[in-house]
């Protein structure tokens, strides 16, 4: 950690926004994390994807569990809501958060122990009913706080810090989120800005359950040789499937790309999604396809990235339910309480 | 690009934009820590043996650093260094002891300096502990120059100019004051081994327009009249005076004729008042005290009554500029304007006037009639006459004087001592890591957020009863310690070793600036359209490293840097290490001459 908070001095000709803020504005306090942490780097990627999307920092709902990773959201948004929830819990405080309002983003921080350990059965049931959000796991494979012991991501075969051989079979989370009916799934690499910005901003964007699973080197337990969750070994075994631009508003489509590598996806609110394949026989959206690709790709100890899986006409947990468009918060005992004669409207049409 | 040769001196020299500015090249960074950690008479040891009047300097330097201090682009304004220097001689307390002494063994060699300015001063400085035999000419009783004789005592007090110049001429300094040295031939001809002339510039500029004849009693050249305000020989001058011209001379003149019972001041420029030649803080406070600043007027006539002033009229401007951006004051057609007044001061300008130096001695004279001068060596046509200051090249000032005085020195030295005078010594560089722990440096890395701290200034009724009052306190250690804080220190380095860097982009996520980037390489141009902060200013390098596993390198932008050193403590592998660059410039002396068997210069 350092001792000293970030200088408030910034550069005089920083880039501003839409609103007029710059990157700086969607900081929060200075990380206490370890030096060369993964995680500083998915907290500056989250920082950018806001800063480029020009979204109001009150607009924005950060929740987290607890861990490493979840201590992060300290560390970007310090305008925004947010809190630290119990561990293995931010799934269902999202969700109840969500259902209460609503009209702000929300966004889920985890990681492996909170989200692949004790909150599986939480992770599990978020993405299931669709929430709108972006679930974010930023994954080092490891227990960082108490000293690196393996995480339940930990590929089997791979080597601790002191040596020792992981046996257990890992939990691939990409592939658990594909089968429990995310309609967004992408994996990415913490040290890979120019592929998780982008991501970042399409998942902000989605309506409906968006899950990101960021490789995130623990450099204090497992940036080893004999780790697959290591700087070198993500560098060297990175399978890009497709790379994107994000557009939050439709624009002129003016660049001249070589066809078939490029495809653009519009989304409802007119959004547009660029994705450039690299890999020209992905298609993103089959998932049973996807899985099978990330079954072949884990076998040869690759680590496939990109956007893995869009559903294009997602649904959500609002929708779902049928719940009323303003936020259940905004309703007041008017609303809630219709009166004698609206109930005895309602019994009489269930007779 | 090619990796950064941060071997070369100058790289980092650069990046300490003050020291970099400033002629003589003093470690400002350096002397504000020990500011700061209240460590005065280190302080000024460092700045005396740079610049060698930081007494006189502290409160009267033309400032170069500050316009160039880093701050001043990441922020509104500048470290106020100048007065920071003031400070480290305010509170030195006794410092004679760690002055050099006087050479117990003379080298046979006797040197010439022609006028007690600071550029001879210098020279006497530099050279007279090495047992050269310094003989110190000029006209008046006292040393200092223009020091003594132009700048008012109440921006420079007496006692400062006679602490700093004794301090020099206690090192066995040989100085013969009262004698005008009215011929360079008859000093030549006194055998001396090598001549240094700096005699400044010692002429104003007149301005011959109708009535300047006629009015003449009451009309003054200002560095003459205020030569004879600083000996004593002026005391009063009339109620309404006009001071024509817009350079710091001007200033001094105005601001002292308001202590010497001017109450309706004024000063005329011809130019626009941003164009005006006086640095912006003589301004304003020359505004402070009243006195107002007239712009694009042109002197046209002296108004006289039976042989007395009795006003100026004056042609109203405006500026024109052709498409080469070359200026033009062209007549607005309106009135002229009449100002009256009792005195006028002229202050438009001084010359450079060599009436004493024989033509037909083998000195080469080039444009404007003045002495060629090498710019590297100071040497003139004549090998063993040296010149600096405002007589090497025309109205500079002190620091310009100080600095060529080193140079000089050291060719003096070198040429005594039968060496190619052409070589110039290499500065000598220090460089040492800051680390003291995992998180903490030997400097103080948290920036400061305050502004720039205005120094107290006395009472303006007060100041302006008496001439020798010093219009301005000086910080206090409080407020000095606050606007030290605001140093950037940015002779701390980051320094960046490649072949340690993991690429985990920590260093670019904590900087406050964005100005550190890992993309694949290019050559200038393009790198800085590609960087994640703009990179517009071409005169602050890029700091480019090798190439790194993933192919790409670490660019950095000097230009905002705020060297906290927040890279380095967020590095998981030491790859940026926070590291003093102390450069100490070689002075005249063994150090500056080539080592091994002498070779005689042809």
């Amino acid at each position: 950690m350092t001792y000293i908070n970030k200088p408030k001095l910034a550069h005089p000709n920083a880039a501003v926004n839409e609103l007029g803020y710059t990157r700086r504005y969607y900081e929060g306090a200075v990380s206490t994390l370890c030096a060369g942490c993964g995680h500083d780097s998915i907290s500056s990627a989250i920082i950018q994807a806001f800063f480029e999307l020009s979204v109001e920092p009150h607009r924005v709902a950060k929740l987290s569990g607890i861990g490493c990773s979840s201590k992060t959201p300290t560390y970007f948004l310090g305008s925004s809501h947010g809190l630290n929830s119990v561990h293995g819990r931010m799934p269902s405080v999202l969700t109840g958060a969500n259902l209460a309002n609503r009209d702000l983003l929300y966004l889920g921080v985890s990681g492996d122990g909170d989200s692949a350990s004790i909150g599986l059965g939480q992770f599990a049931h978020a993405l299931r009913r669709g929430v709108n959000m972006l679930y974010v796991v930023e994954n080092n494979g490891v227990y960082g706080l108490t000293k690196g012991q393996f995480s339940a991501t930990a590929d089997s075969g791979s080597k601790s810090k002191r040596g020792v051989v992981n046996t257990d079979s890992s939990i691939d989370l990409v592939g658990l989120a594909l089968q429990l009916g995310a309609t967004f799934v992408a994996r990415s690499f913490s040290g890979d800005k120019t592929q998780l910005v982008p991501l970042i901003k399409a998942a902000i964007e989605h309506k409906g359950a968006a899950f990101i699973d960021v490789v995130s080197p623990c450099v204090a337990f497992n940036n080893h040789a004999g780790s697959t969750k290591s700087y070198d070994y993500v560098r060297e075994h990175n399978e890009v499937v497709n790379r994107l631009d994000f557009m939050p508003l439709r624009k002129e489509i003016t660049a001249d790309y070589e066809p078939g590598k490029v495809e653009n996806i519009v989304q409802h609110d007119g959004s547009v999604i660029r994705l450039h394949k690299v890999d020209d026989d992905y298609d993103p959206y089959d998932r049973i396809a996807a899985m099978n690709y990330l079954g072949d790709h884990a076998a040869k100890g690759e680590v496939v990235t990109g956007l893995i899986y869009l559903d294009r006409e997602p649904q959500d947990l609002h929708a779902n339910l049928g719940t009323v468009t303003a936020p259940l918060n905004s309703l007041n005992e008017k609303e809630l309480c219709p009166g004698v004669a609206t109930l005895e409207a309602i019994n009489e049409s269930l007779r | 690009m090619k990796p950064t040769d941060i071997g070369n001196p100058d790289y980092f020299h650069k990046v300490v934009d003050c020291q970099w500015a400033c002629p003589a090249h003093t470690p400002v960074p350096e002397y504000i820590r020990l500011i700061a950690a209240g460590r005065y008479g280190d302080a000024y040891m460092v700045n005396w043996n740079s610049n060698v009047f930081p007494g006189i300097l502290g409160r009267t330097c033309d400032r170069p650093c500050e316009p160039a201090c880093r701050r001043g682009r990441v922020e509104d304004e500048p470290v106020a260094i100048c007065r920071l220097k003031r400070v480290a001689a305010d509170y030195k307390g006794d410092i004679s002891a760690r002055l050099p002494a006087p050479a117990k063994i003379k080298n046979g060699k006797r040197i010439a300096c022609i006028g007690a300015g600071p550029a001879s001063l210098t020279v006497a400085r530099d050279l007279a502990p090495l047992g050269y035999e310094v003989v110190v000419f000029d006209g008046e009783d006292r040393a200092g120059g223009m020091i003594r004789s132009q700048i008012p005592k109440f921006r420079l007090p007496e006692e400062v100019i006679d602490e700093e110049v004794g301090y020099i001429l206690n090192l066995g300094v040989d100085y013969r004051g009262g004698q005008w040295i009215d011929s360079l031939k008859s000093v030549l001809d006194q055998k001396f081994d090598a001549v240094f002339v700096g005699t400044g510039a010692p002429r104003g500029r007149d301005l011959d327009i109708p009535g300047r004849q006629e009015a003449a009693k009451h009309i003054k050249i200002g560095i003459d009249w205020l030569s004879s305000v600083a000996f004593g020989h002026v005391t009063k001058i009339g109620k309404r005076v006009i001071v024509l011209g817009g350079g710091n001379t001007a200033m001094d003149c105005c601001r002292s004729s308001m202590r010497l019972g001017g109450k309706e001041v004024k000063v005329v420029v011809r130019s626009g008042f941003e164009e005006m030649k006086a640095s912006p803080w003589e301004k304003e406070d020359a505004t402070h005290e009243g006195i107002p600043i007239l712009n694009f007027m042109v002197p046209k006539t002296f108004e006289h009554k039976k042989g007395r002033l009795t006003g100026m009229t004056f042609e109203k401007v405006r500026a024109e500029y052709d498409d080469k951006g070359r200026r033009k004051l062209v007549p607005t057609g309106e009135p002229d304007e009449l100002i009256e007044c009792d005195d006028v001061l002229i202050a438009v300008g001084q010359e450079n006037s060599f009436p004493w130096i024989e033509r037909d001695i083998g000195m080469e004279f080039g444009e404007w009639d003045m002495p060629v001068v090498s710019k590297d060596t100071l040497q003139s046509s004549i090998p063993n006459v040296f010149f600096g200051g405002d007589a090497a090249f025309g109205p500079e000032n002190i620091i310009w004087a100080v600095a060529h005085g080193h140079d000089a020195a050291i060719s003096i030295d070198r040429y005594l001592n039968d060496e190619d005078i052409e070589v110039r010594p290499a500065p000598g560089v220090t460089v040492s890591s800051q680390k003291m722990g995992i998180h903490e440096w030997s400097y103080d890395n948290d920036i400061s957020n305050d502004v720039r701290y205005k120094v107290p200034l006395k009472d303006l009724k007060l100041a302006l009863s008496n001439i020798k009052v010093e219009v301005e306190l000086g910080f206090d250690q409080t407020l000095a310690l606050a606007e030290a804080e605001r140093c950037l220190n940015c002779d701390i380095q980051t320094i960046f070793t490649d072949k340690l860097c993991i690429e985990c982009d920590a260093c670019v996520d904590i900087c406050p600036v964005d100005c550190l980037n890992f993309t694949p390489n290019g050559e200038e141009d393009d790198l800085r359209t590609r960087l994640n902060a703009p990179a517009p200013e071409l005169d602050q390098d890029l700091y480019v490293s090798g190439i790194l596993p993933t192919e790409r390198v670490m660019v950095k932008d000097e230009n905002v840097c705020l060297h906290c050193g927040l890279c380095a403590e967020r590095c998981p592998t030491g790859a940026w290490d926070m590291q003093k660059h102390l450069l100490d410039l070689q002075q005249a002396g063994p150090g500056c001459r080539t080592p091994g068997p002498r070779v005689r210069a042809a």
